[in-house]
This record gives structure tokens, C-alpha cells and sequence, in this order.
């Protein structure tokens, strides 16, 4: 049983902050089919197409039959733990200063043994559930946490280095007049964040929901328009060396592609608030983040994005929109490999229409703002890099990967 | 499909073991180890280089070099050639193939080296770069290396059999006190078991006293036909039998029992005699509950009895059952590669009788052992060795 | 007018003889600016960007880009703005007649009744008490409507309900009389708007707008420190940037005020 994680203490402005360090990033090119798993909260192995074995670990041919078709496919997660240890003076920079580490082998019900790394309430000869969760290199790893919840379990050491669990972490939440930053700051705030700071612009406008989010206590409305460069740099002298998670909730939804808007106006406004917004947030906030990425229990651990699933591929009814949206995305893998020597994790939320006045004329399913919000607290608990909420993104993600093609003639209507 | 029988290795001899003293750094390079190791095996065989015609390399460290550009490097020209990579079986297997070599006159003297260096971060550097499945899936697992993959296996061997850690102290404590009597050791002073039990935990169960240290050094020794020895008038041992097996019991969960067991009928079959007829025994100890398993894997005692066989014999010099009599890899030190040969090399001054201070009276049968490469959740390779000196 | 004249004006000027009062908002991204229904076409806000800042980018210089609407910030409208100045020749601040961007100003001072109602409106009898006091409004001066709207906090200062904004501004009477009776060359504000917060509901819709620029006059608004300017004869100093075919501009309003 692990004692549950004591509310850090203001800092100690004696004490040089730890820098953050990466564990082991090498990597064989098969090997990040864990990768992918990890990213979307997955298990899954290679499986053999020809005799159903389960290999690990990664594999260019199946070392029961030898046939290369060893494709990544769901697993079943439980195992048994056979031995652990507890690695006390390992070789690598990373695991020294977290040293005691303790990992163990894991026999698999469908068969492959895997070392893991392991929550501190899994017990020899006990069942044990696998998971695959990114390391602070970004890179998956085999997690074995017991078989039935404990008490306090997301609070164990090693687990926390793996997450991005808002329970006592500052939180910034870009846009709060939006519903779902609005929703964001609920749901972040009943996770346990200590503070959560709410963006606004353009304060000067009233706007729906606004005395709810003055009143909650421990959330700061501050003044951010993200798609201001000053503004950006100013609250980031503020609160940039607070924000342990911040959560890009930018919203500018206007409906319309090429030929039937006029001139560039609205696509510069959409530009300028998700594109150029997103710049000016990563380089007001990007670099206190990724230096305070192991520092202590609340360090900087995780940013956010909410992105329309027409990121990826464009829905021509919104076809700037999405256009806007996959610029966002792109920019994004590039934030996520300059976060990633500070081990901070960059979250993408891909939704498809949300219930919102901007997607009125547009037929349900839509997503709640406050499913949304679920999901980016689900999201960093279990420490994910891309989540698809709703049908509608679900549905997205599969029809683009069956075939692209298909997608986006049946966008076209 | 049904295994044919081997060859006898007819009149196949083994001469001039060399060892080249460990240091615990060195600033030169492998080649440079390898170098002084060839040099020292052509001085105390008293032959020219251009005698050598077959050349066996083993090292970690050797950067992007292998085998033929040692040719070129110390100037060989050989008609055999072979670089082994198989780690702490490097010295059996080269040994194994120098022999068939030799033996079918593709060869008439093959040299076995192998050596490494060891700078100040380059036993980190082999870690992170062992094999793919170590960097996929061992090595970001808390980078504990070897340690803690063995740390794993001596865990569940140590509950599944009842072992405790006194019982493997006993191995670790009569190397050291072997080792005092060998000058080239790194590790010179005496250890009690109570200082074995009092040391600090590497990775649990594997204390400090488990694990051997990485350190630079070579070591080396011909292979050649009978004739060919007593025409350069070399002292040598005969080759009696091998073994060499990967991959074994891969069905077994976890490592309860090394390749060995597959093969021990016909290794001691071949050379015709028994366990109880060996004069001395040389594992391969990179950990001393690998000592325990390699003493039931190589027939000394049955399975799950190791702890006993420790318990009921004095592996000393002086004991019933010398065993890793320079004080093996645990006090000597482990140079990478040439660990592997350290049982192997000593294991013929012993049957030549030039062991000086740590020679057991009247040595003649002795069998080396050798484990390496665990590429994931255990060690792959496996082999052994018996061999008779000229008394026998 | 003889050059002398003019030069003596200039040492007045500097001497301090003549008072110069800036009337100007200072040009910056979190000034608000006029909320239309979010599915209009909306005015840039103003943004500032750094090219460099004696760094990297420009070792020894720093200047900025900046981008803003035609309509933001203290700034000049245009009759071209205004769908009833559109087919009016010389229409646009690139073409105006430059002589229109120095004219007098009438200040006529309401802010006791807008800090009692923010709905208030400016009437034609108002306009006639003020005329009483100070005389007749002469014609080619600007009106400018005092209100101390410009010394509120944002929030107040756009005043933003759910049924749109409350700020002062002129009904649609004293709009075409003004314009139509008195000749003004243009009308100026302290809101957002030369017309009132509420003023899409009166008829016509914007009235300001509609008589002013229908007639070929201009509109400043955004304006402060009017409570520095006396009720008559302040000088006032409009010179919008001169934008190909722009129907306004941020721009410097200044008064010149004299010693009397």
C-alpha cells in the first residue's frame, strides 16, 4: 500500500532545481509499435499472422514459426509477476537520482515474458495488469500495476513519472471563455490541482459562465489573448515558472472553406488565434516548462491541445477550420520534440464536433465540452499523448486509417 | 531429425596460455590489449609472428574494427580468420572452431586473443549498446544492466531452491581467498562472509560482493596439432571435449538452468571420463549464483542441490574441489572479452603445471566453462571444455 | 494669411503660448474595440510584434511590426466607411482634401447626464441650450461630445450587456441637424463609435454614421482629455493615415488650445 503524496511545499529558493534527464531513448524502428500503443493508452504486441503466438520483445519474424507477419495487435494485459529487483545503483543518469528503481519480469497470460517496470503494490507470484506508458524520453514502456486498484495507486513514484496527474500540479487553462475551458477548470480542479489558472481576453467583454469561474476557489482568471504576442510574454512572467500543465483550449470556429468566403480576414483571425496563438503560448510558456521537468512533486509535466479530428483530414463544410486545425497539429509534434528533453508530455485531444453555437447547423453526435474535459483529466492520469473523444473522432481515425481516400470523398458532401 | 555423432578432436593441443595483468582503467585502447596479448603469446611460444596462420578475436570494445583489421593492425597474414561475439562463451566457442580448424589443416596455428580496455564511461557505453532487445527492452528499464537481469534470475533460482545468500557467499569468499594468492588480482584484500553478507545491495538480491568489477586486460593461447607442439618443443594440454549450445530451454519462464544440461552426456562422453576424475574446475562467474547453477548444469551435483555441494566442499586451492583457483572474474576482475578466457587460460597452467602460487598439486583433468550474452531476460550461450595436461 | 502669422502661431506653440492636448488613446492590443455579432467580419485587433529588440534578429535596432483594423484605437472615419457616402467623390482618407484635417472644435460638455445614464443621448434642444451659452455652432467646426467616458475602466468603458453595449452618443434628430442645419465638418466621441451603444435600434440605425458621412463629413472617436478643452475655439489637428481607398484610420488627434 502506498501512502498517498503530501501537498508540496513552496520552494526552497536555496535549492538549485533539479534539471530534468531522460531515461534510455534508444530505440529499434519495430520497437515503437509500443510506441503507438503507449501514445493512445493501448496493450498491444506483436501478434504472428500465421500462428497466432505473441512475441516480445519487438520482432522482425515470429520465433515460434518464423514468418515475418508479426503485425501489432490488442493483447490481453494480465500476467504474473515472476521475480523483481530493485535496481539501487543503475548506470544511467536518469535512474541514479530516482535509484531505488524497482522492475521485475513479467509472464504474460498469452505468453511472452516482459521486464517491467513495476507499481510498488505488485507482489511476486501476484497477477499483475500491463500497461505500455511513455517514459520521460517519450518512449513506451511495459508498466505492471496489480491486477485490482489499491489505495492511493496513482500516487506511486515510479507511476507518477510516467503520468501527468493534475492532483496537486498548477494548471493553466488557455481560454476560458470557451464551454470547454470553462469545463476544463471543473474537472482539473476536482482532480486535485492546486491552482488553475483561466485565461482571458479581451476582459473588458462580459461573457457566459464568467462569475462561475471567479467564484471557484482556487482559479485565477488572468488576462490572456493568446494571439498577442505581448500578452502571451507578459502573463508568462507572471505564472510561467507556476504552470505544470498548461491546456490549450483556443477556440475560433468559423464554418467555410476557399470559394465561398471572401478574402483572407477570417482565415487570418483563425491563423492568428490557433496557429499564432499556439506559437506565442510555446514561446512565452515552452521554456520555463521544459526546464522545470523534475521539479519535485509538482513539476512541469504535460501540455494539452484540443484539436478538431478534421486535423486530419479536411471536412470541406469547415475546410479552413480544419486547415487551421492540421497547421495546429504539425506544430505540435514539433512543440512535443522540443518539450521532450524536459520529459514533458504534449497531449493531443482530438474531438469531432462539439456541442457548441459555433457547430449549431451541424447534426449530432456531438461531444459535450464537458466529455472533453473528462478526457484531458483521463488523458494525464494515465499519461497519453493522443486521445480521440467521441464517435465522430473514433470514427475519423478509423475511415482514415482503412483508407484515406475514402474519407475524403465522403468529407465532400 | 536425428543428431549425427561428432568428430574426436585427435591429437589437438592447447599451448602457451597467456595472461596480460588487468587494470582497473586504461587509457589504451583494446587493439593495444590485443596487441601486447599477441606479442606475449609469440614470445612464450618462441615463434615468429608469420607463424601464426589462423587468428580468433574476441572483444567489446574494439570500436568498428573486428578480426581482419587486426590482421592488417599487427601485421598477420592468415589463412583462418574468425571474431567471435559471444561474450563470456567467446573462449570455448573460439577454441572450439581454432580446433576443428587446425584439425583439418585449414590451419597449423591459430591464435585465440581476446581483450578490452575499459575507460572511465566505457562499461556504461557497452550497457546502453548490448543487443536490440537489451536497448528495446531491458536497458530503459531502470538501467541497472547485467546486474539487475541477473539480479532477476538469482531471485527466483535462490526462492524456487531454498538457496540463501550464505550459500553463494561460500563461492564469492573462496575465490577471494584464492585470489590472494594470485599477484595480478585487482581485488587483494581477504573477505569474510560476514563482510559478503554486510555488503551493499546493487540491485536485490545481487550485493556488492556478486558483481565483478570491469576492468582492462587480455588474455590468449594457441591451438595446434600435437606434431606441431612437440616440433616447437611447447608444453601443451590435450583438447579431451567440448560443448557449445545457445538458445536453450527457451520455453523455461525464467533462467533456472543454463545449456549445459542439454549437453553434459557427450561432454564427458567424448573425453571418457567423469565429473568426479576432474583435478580442477573453472566456471564462468560473473555472478556467483551462476557458479551455483553451472555446479549442478555441469553434473557435480543435481539440480537444486547446488547450495549443498557449495556447502559440503572447500572450493580452495587446497580444497576437495579447486574451483576458479586465480580467484575467477569475482576477485581477478572482469576485462569484457577475456573474461571469458580468464577459466579457460588458467585452467591450462593448471594442467601444465606452471599455475605458480596458485597452482593445485598434481592438476591434470581440468574442465573451463563459459555463459554470456543475455541479449534479453537471460543468459543465451553456453559451453565447456575438458582438457588434460602431459601427466595424463 | 501671412507666413508671420503662421510662424508666430509656431512660437506660440513651443513657448506654450498655444496649449497642445493629446487626445489620444494610446495604440495597443488590449484596447477594446467595437464588438459586432460574432458571424460579422470583425476588425483586426492591434498587434505589435517585435522584428528585433537589439538582439539576435537586429543587433543594434528594435522596431515592430504592426498590424491593426482600419477602426481601431482613437481613429478617423471616413465617409466612405458609411454605405451612405459611398458613391461621394474624394471620399477615402487617401483622398479627403488635406485642408479638412485642421478645423475648430465646439466641445459641448454632457458628462454630469452620461454619469447619471449611460444611455444617454445627445438632442437638438441640448445642442440649443449649449449654442445659448456659447453661441451658434459656426459651420466647418467639429462637434465633439465630452461624456469623461474615456476616464473608464475598460469594462465600463465598452459597458457590454447582454443586449449589446450602453454608451452615450447623438439621436438621429441632432445628427441631421448638425450636419444639416449647422454644416459641422465632422463629430467626435470618447466611446467606441461616434454613435450610442444602442443606437443599431434607432432609426435610422446609426444615425452618426448615416447623416455624417452621407453628407461627406468625418467622425473621430476614442477621444480623451476633452475635459481639457475649452467649450470654443480649441483647434483640432486629424490627420489620418493615408491609406489607398481606407475608410479610417488610428491616428494622433491633437487640439491646440488657446490662452484666452
Amino acid at each position: 500500500m502506498i501512502d498517498p503524496i503530501k501537498p508540496p511545499r513552496r520552494k526552497n529558493p536555496l535549492l538549485r532545481t533539479r534539471l530534468p534527464a531522460s531515461p534510455p531513448r534508444p530505440r529499434s524502428r519495430t520497437s515503437h509499435g509500443f510506441t503507438r500503443a503507449a501514445a493512445e493508452g493501448r496493450f498491444m504486441l506483436q501478434r504472428c499472422e500465421a500462428c497466432g503466438a505473441f512475441a516480445y520483445p519487438a520482432r522482425e519474424a515470429c520465433p515460434s514459426c518464423l514468418s515475418p507477419a508479426l503485425a501489432f495487435a490488442d493483447a490481453p494485459r494480465q500476467g504474473t509477476l515472476l521475480a523483481e529487483t530493485t535496481a539501487r545503483v543503475p548506470s544511467d543518469v536518469y535512474f541514479r537520482e530516482r535509484a531505488p528503481w524497482r522492475i521485475g519480469l513479467v509472464k504474460m497470460v498469452c505468453g511472452p515474458t516482459i521486464v517491467a517496470h513495476l507499481h510498488a503494490d505488485c507482489a511476486e507470484g501476484a497477477p499483475v495488469r500491463m500497461s505500455f506508458q511513455l517514459d520521460k524520453g517519450g518512449q513506451a514502456v511495459a508498466f505492471a500495476r496489480p491486477e485490482g486498484d489499491t489505495p492511493n495507486m496513482a500516487d506511486d513514484r515510479q507511476w507518477r513519472e510516467m503520468t501527468a496527474d493534475p492532483k496537486f500540479r498548477r494548471v493553466f487553462v488557455t481560454n476560458g471563455r470557451s464551454l470547454i475551458g470553462q469545463e476544463a477548470v471543473v474537472a482539473l480542479k476536482a482532480a486535485g490541482a492546486k491552482t488553475v489558472f483561466v485565461g482571458v481576453a479581451e476582459p473588458w467583454r462580459p461573457f457566459a459562465g464568467e462569475d462561475l469561474l471567479r467564484r471557484q476557489e482556487g482559479v485565477e482568471v488572468v488576462t490572456l489573448d493568446a494571439a498577442d504576442e505581448k500578452s502571451a510574454a507578459d502573463l508568462a512572467a507572471d505564472i510561467g515558472g507556476k504552470v505544470d500543465i498548461l491546456v490549450n483550449t483556443t477556440e475560433y470556429v468559423r464554418a467555410g472553406g476557399l470559394l465561398d468566403r471572401k478574402g483572407t480576414s477570417i482565415a487570418r483571425d483563425e491563423i492568428d488565434q490557433a496557429y499564432l496563438g499556439f506559437i506565442n503560448l510555446a514561446q512565452a510558456f515552452g521554456p520555463a516548462m521544459r526546464m522545470r521537468g523534475a521539479d519535485g512533486v509538482n513539476n512541469s509535466v504535460a501540455w494539452v491541445n484540443i484539436l478538431s479530428v478534421y486535423a486530419l483530414a479536411n471536412w470541406p463544410a469547415f475546410g479552413a477550420y480544419s486547415a487551421s486545425q492540421a497547421a495546429c497539429l504539425s506544430l505540435s509534434h514539433c512543440l512535443r520534440a522540443e518539450l521532450r528533453p524536459g520529459g514533458i508530455k504534449v497531449m493531443n485531444l482530438f474531438t469531432g464536433p462539439v456541442d457548441i453555437e459555433w457547430f449549431q447547423t451541424v447534426p449530432p453526435p456531438k461531444v459535450a465540452p464537458r466529455a472533453i474535459a473528462q478526457a484531458i483529466v483521463s488523458g494525464l492520469r494515465g499519461g497519453l499523448e493522443e486521445m480521440y473523444v467521441g464517435d465522430v473522432a473514433e470514427e475519423i481515425r478509423q475511415r482514415l486509417a482503412a483508407n484515406p481516400k475514402a474519407l475524403e470523398r465522403e468529407l465532400d458532401k | 531429425m536425428k543428431k549425427s555423432q561428432r568428430t574426436p578432436y585427435d591429437g589437438i593441443v592447447i599451448a602457451a596460455p597467456v595472461t596480460i595483468p588487468y587494470v582497473r582503467y586504461s587509457i589504451e585502447s583494446a587493439q593495444w590489449w590485443i596487441g601486447r596479448a599477441l606479442g606475449a603469446l609469440v614470445a612464450q611460444a618462441g615463434i615468429k609472428a608469420s607463424d601464426i596462420d589462423g587468428l580468433c578475436v574476441s572483444s567489446f570494445t574494439m570500436g568498428s574494427d573486428s578480426g581482419i583489421g587486426l590482421t592488417q593492425h599487427f601485421g598477420l597474414c592468415v589463412r583462418w580468420l574468425d571474431t567471435i561475439p559471444l561474450g563470456g562463451a567467446s573462449a570455448i566457442a573460439g577454441l572450439r572452431k581454432a580446433a576443428r580448424a587446425v584439425q583439418a589443416r585449414d590451419a597449423d596455428i591459430v591464435a585465440c586473443v581476446a581483450g578490452d580496455t575499459n575507460h572511465v564511461d566505457s562499461f556504461r557505453l557497452t550497457l546502453e549498446n548490448f543487443s536490440r532487445f537489451n536497448q528495446d527492452a531491458v536497458y530503459p528499464y531502470g538501467a541497472g544492466g547485467a546486474n539487475a537481469s541477473f539480479a532477476l534470475i538469482a531471485r527466483n533460482y535462490m526462492r524456487t531452491f531454498g538457496v540463501t545468500r550464505e550459500d553463494v557467499g561460500r563461492i564469492a569468499v573462496a575465490q577471494r581467498a584464492n585470489a590472494l594468492r594470485n599477484p595480478h588480482a585487482l581485488m587483494k584484500a581477504p573477505l569474510t562472509l560476514e563482510q559478503y553478507l554486510a555488503a551493499r545491495p546493487i540491485s536485490d538480491p545481487i550485493h556488492l560482493f556478486d558483481c565483478v568489477m570491469p576492468c582492462a586486460g587480455a588474455e590468449a593461447f594457441l591451438v595446434m596439432r600435437e606434431e606441431t607442439a612437440a616440433s616447437l618443443g611447447l608444453p601443451a594440454a590435450r583438447l579431451l571435449s567440448t560443448i557449445e549450445r545457445h538458445n536453450a530451454f527457451a520455453d523455461d519462464p525464467m533462467q533456472v538452468r543454463g545449456g549445459w544440461a542439454m549437453d553434459i552426456g557427450e561432454l564427458y562422453a567424448m573425453a571418457g571420463v567423469k565429473p568426479d576424475d576432474l583435478d580442477i574446475v573453472q566456471t564462468y562467474d560473473d555472478y556467483p549464483v551462476i557458479t551455483m547453477m553451472q555446479f549442478e548444469d555441469l553434473g557435480f551435483c543435481k539440480k537444486g542441490e547446488g547450495a549443498e555441494f557449495v556447502r559440503a566442499h572447500d572450493l580452495t586451492i587446497d580444497g576437495d574441489f579447486p574451483h576458479n583457483t586465480s580467484g575467477g572474474q569475482l576477485s581477478v576482475g572482469q576485462a569484457g572479452a577475456a573474461g571469458a578466457y580468464l577459466g579457460l587460460v588458467e585452467g591450462l597452467r593448471q594442467v601444465l603445471g606452471t599455475a605458480g602460487p596458485t597452482q593445485v598439486s598434481n592438476a591434470s583433468l581440468g574442465l573451463a566453462s563459459g555463459f554470456g550474452m543475455i541479449n534479453y531476460d537471460r543468459g543465451l550461450a553456453s559451453g565447456a571444455a575438458i582438457f588434460a595436461g602431459p601427466s595424463r | 494669411m501671412q507666413s508671420k502669422n503662421l510662424l508666430e502661431l509656431a512660437g506660440a506653440i513651443s513657448s506654450g503660448a498655444v496649449r497642445v492636448v493629446d487626445l489620444t488613446f494610446t495604440l495597443s492590443p488590449d484596447f477594446p474595440v467595437i464588438v459586432l455579432p460574432p458571424e460579422f467580419g470583425q476588425a483586426a485587433p492591434v498587434r505589435i510584434q517585435e522584428i528585433s529588440r537589439y538582439d539576435g534578429r537586429g543587433p543594434a535596432w528594435y522596431w515592430n511590426n504592426v498590424t491593426f483594423g482600419e477602426h481601431t484605437g482613437t481613429h478617423f472615419d471616413a465617409p466612405i466607411h458609411w454605405f451612405t457616402g459611398k458613391d461621394l467623390p474624394n471620399n477615402a482618407v487617401d483622398t479627403m482634401p488635406a485642408k479638412d484635417m485642421i478645423a475648430p472644435a465646439c466641445v459641448i460638455d454632457c458628462s454630469a447626464e452620461a454619469a447619471q445614464d449611460p444611455d444617454f443621448v445627445l438632442t437638438v434642444p441640448l445642442v440649443e441650450a449649449w449654442e445659448s451659452k456659447h453661441g451658434r455652432i459656426p459651420a466647418r467646426q467639429w462637434v465633439l461630445l465630452r461624456t469623461d467616458w474615456s476616464k473608464k475602466g475598460w469594462r465600463d468603458y465598452s459597458n457590454l450587456r447582454d443586449d449589446g453595449a450602453h454608451t452615450p452618443g447623438p439621436n438621429p434628430a441632432v445628427m441631421k441637424w448638425l450636419v444639416e442645419e449647422r454644416g459641422i465638418i465632422g463629430f467626435g466621441t470618447e466611446t467606441i463609435g461616434t454613435d450610442a451603444g444602442q443606437a443599431g435600434h434607432f432609426e435610422p440605425p446609426y444615425p452618426a454614421h448615416h447623416f455624417l458621412h452621407g453628407a461627406g463629413r468625418y467622425g473621430l472617436q476614442c477621444l480623451c482629455n476633452l475635459d481639457q478643452l475649452p467649450a470654443t475655439g480649441a483647434v483640432i489637428v486629424a490627420s489620418p493615415l493615408k491609406i489607398q481607398n481606407g475608410s479610417g484610420s488610428p491616428l494622433r488627434v491633437i487640439a491646440l488650445v488657446g490662452s484666452n
